[in-house]
């Protein structure tokens, strides 16, 4: 036990140096020239840049209203994939009426839809939450129809066997089995929504973090432009650590051993 | 507790006087389009406080012959009619095959399942369900999840979560054939000890031969291919019965080859009727 924690302290140490023997290479090599220092600034100037957008409040300005658009277009999309889902899931009929339609809309690069969505919704907020939220409904919605329809079938079995109800069958069976994939639908929600953020809001809008990267681009800042990228990253690793915490916390049951 | 034991020791040794818990008179079951005969007239009287074992070659219809009457599968033709002889009792219980326990409760939910899903209340729940936990050794680990356990852990939680259900019928379906010898022999004298405290009435499904003889009272040999009843015998033994001593005794012995001299034309029979379908 104690062997095996000692190499997972090791793994992620090691896990830790790779980023940051390459960051120091980058560093070093922008500094003696070997790279073009105008596109890839050094690490340090970008730390500078980073700062100084704390500084003066820019960051925070831009960074909350992309976090109130993620946040208000994955429950926007999310929740009604969720329901959908998992009607979907328990009733037959209705996934036959549904599926087609999903399998059809599914593909279509949610990208490809701004324009429309910026015709319907305006320039607004809303057109930039109802994008986050196309992104999240899908994932969602998928995940949950496939975690209710694929339970093992001697669960109901048990479940019928027991005389249990409809509602318990969906409260004590359906819910908890799907729990896992509708999960792992979040995290990919997740992901697509700050990629849809960025984009719409590269696009259309008057802040955000896409937006402060899109300028950077246009008035060549281009530290500001990783700070933005950087910004991205950790927002993604962050959510993938809390989300991670949330399915240790309401799946317990996974993975303990 | 005072719904246990409804059958005095007396009545047990009489069979005869014990009322019908289970009639099955030409029973069948074909499904659907394929008109595939799984079971083929089958007439049974099962007794109350019975242990009833059917015992068959794989694809004989057995399993499917205790779906029927866990209420998982309908009965195409004949009739089939399990006797409720006391209502407050749900009418049956069925332990599965292979892993049936929720993966995503623990110990003590997983027991207490059926009795919540009947609405009794929470105080009666834990007391039966501790009740039944500590009796199979498992009230210490109630807060674990189904894939902390050994496989025989698991075993036992699901005979308790049927247990705990306090049903008129037991219905087992080859509960122990995902386990290893020395697990099965210690889960055989667990399921004795507490089937010979609350005796009662118990259809198992087994395809090892000694199996049926070390638990049952009453043996079925069903044929495959249709499913029919081929011989039906009784176990002679005494109750209580000591696992380890059983196996020692001659009788023993006899009884499973005997058994095995029928079953093994079937076994044969349903052997070579599978490969003539490929």
């Amino acid at each position: 036990m104690a062997a095996k924690s000692s190499l997972k302290v090791a793994e992620r140490f090691i896990g830790f140096l790779t980023p940051l023997i390459l960051l120091g290479l980058w560093e070093g090599a922008a500094r003696l020239g070997m790279i073009d220092a105008r596109f890839f600034p050094p690490p340090s100037s970008i730390i500078h840049q980073f700062g100084v957008l704390v500084a003066n409040g820019e960051l925070a300005d831009n960074l909350l209203a992309s976090l109130r658009r993620l946040f208000l277009g994955m429950l926007l999309g999310g929740v009604p994939a969720l329901f959908l889902g998992l009607a979907m899931g328990i009733s037959r009929p209705l996934r036959a009426a549904i599926d087609p339609l999903i399998s059809a809309t599914y593909p279509v690069p949610k990208s490809a839809i701004l324009p429309l969505v910026l015709l319907i919704f305006g320039l607004g907020e809303l057109s930039k939450v109802v994008m986050v939220a196309l992104g999240a409904f899908y994932p969602i919605l998928i995940n949950t129809v496939m975690g209710v329809a694929n339970i093992d079938k001697i669960y109901l079995d048990v479940g019928h066997n027991f005389r249990a109800s409809r509602w318990q069958v969906f409260r004590t069976i359906a819910l908890p089995g799907a729990l896992p994939s509708i999960m792992a639908g979040i995290k990919l929600a997740m992901g697509m929504g700050l990629i849809l953020i960025a984009i719409s809001e590269m696009v259309a809008a008057p802040n955000g973090i896409g937006y402060m990267i899109w300028n950077a681009w246009q008035v060549l800042t281009v530290d500001t432009m990783y700070v933005g990228l950087l910004v991205i990253a950790l927002l993604g690793f962050i959510f993938s650590t809390i989300l991670d915490e949330v399915e240790r916390w309401l799946i317990p049951w996974k993975g303990k051993s | 507790m005072a719904v246990v034991n409804m059958i005095s020791p007396q009545q047990k040794t009489l069979p005869a006087k014990a009322p019908v818990q289970i009639s099955l008179k030409g029973v069948r079951k074909y499904f659907g389009s394929s008109g595939f005969v799984a079971v083929d007239g089958i007439d049974l009287e099962i007794p109350q406080g019975q242990f009833f074992v059917i015992v068959g070659p794989s694809g004989c219809g057995k399993t499917t012959l205790l779906r029927m009457l866990a209420g998982l599968e309908s009965v195409s033709e004949g009739e089939m009619k399990i006797n409720r002889l006391n209502p407050n009792h749900p009418e049956n219980s069925m332990v599965f095959q292979g892993d049936s326990l929720f993966p995503w409760m623990t110990v003590y939910d997983n027991a207490s399942y059926g009795l919540r899903m009947r609405g009794v209340p929470e105080k009666e729940v834990s007391e039966q369900v501790q009740h039944w936990l500590e009796r199979i050794g498992l009230w210490r680990f109630r807060d674990r999840y189904p894939n902390q356990l050994s496989g025989g852990m698991r075993q036992r939680v699901s005979i308790v979560r049927a247990f705990a259900n306090d049903p008129e019928v037991l219905l087992m379906d080859e509960p122990f054939s995902a386990l290893d010898e020395q697990n099965k022999m210690v889960l055989h004298e667990e399921l004795l000890r507490i089937w010979e405290a609350t005796k009662k009435t118990v259809v198992f499904i087994t395809h090892s031969v000694d199996e049926a003889v070390t638990l049952g009272d009453r043996i079925m040999i069903m044929t495959a291919n249709p499913g029919r009843e081929k011989a039906i015998i009784d176990v002679p033994f005494e109750r209580p019965r000591n696992v380890l001593e059983l196996r020692h005794n001659p009788a023993y012995g006899d009884l499973v080859f005997h058994i095995w001299e029928q079953l093994r034309d079937e076994v044969q029979r349903a052997r070579m009727s599978a490969e003539g379908g490929k």
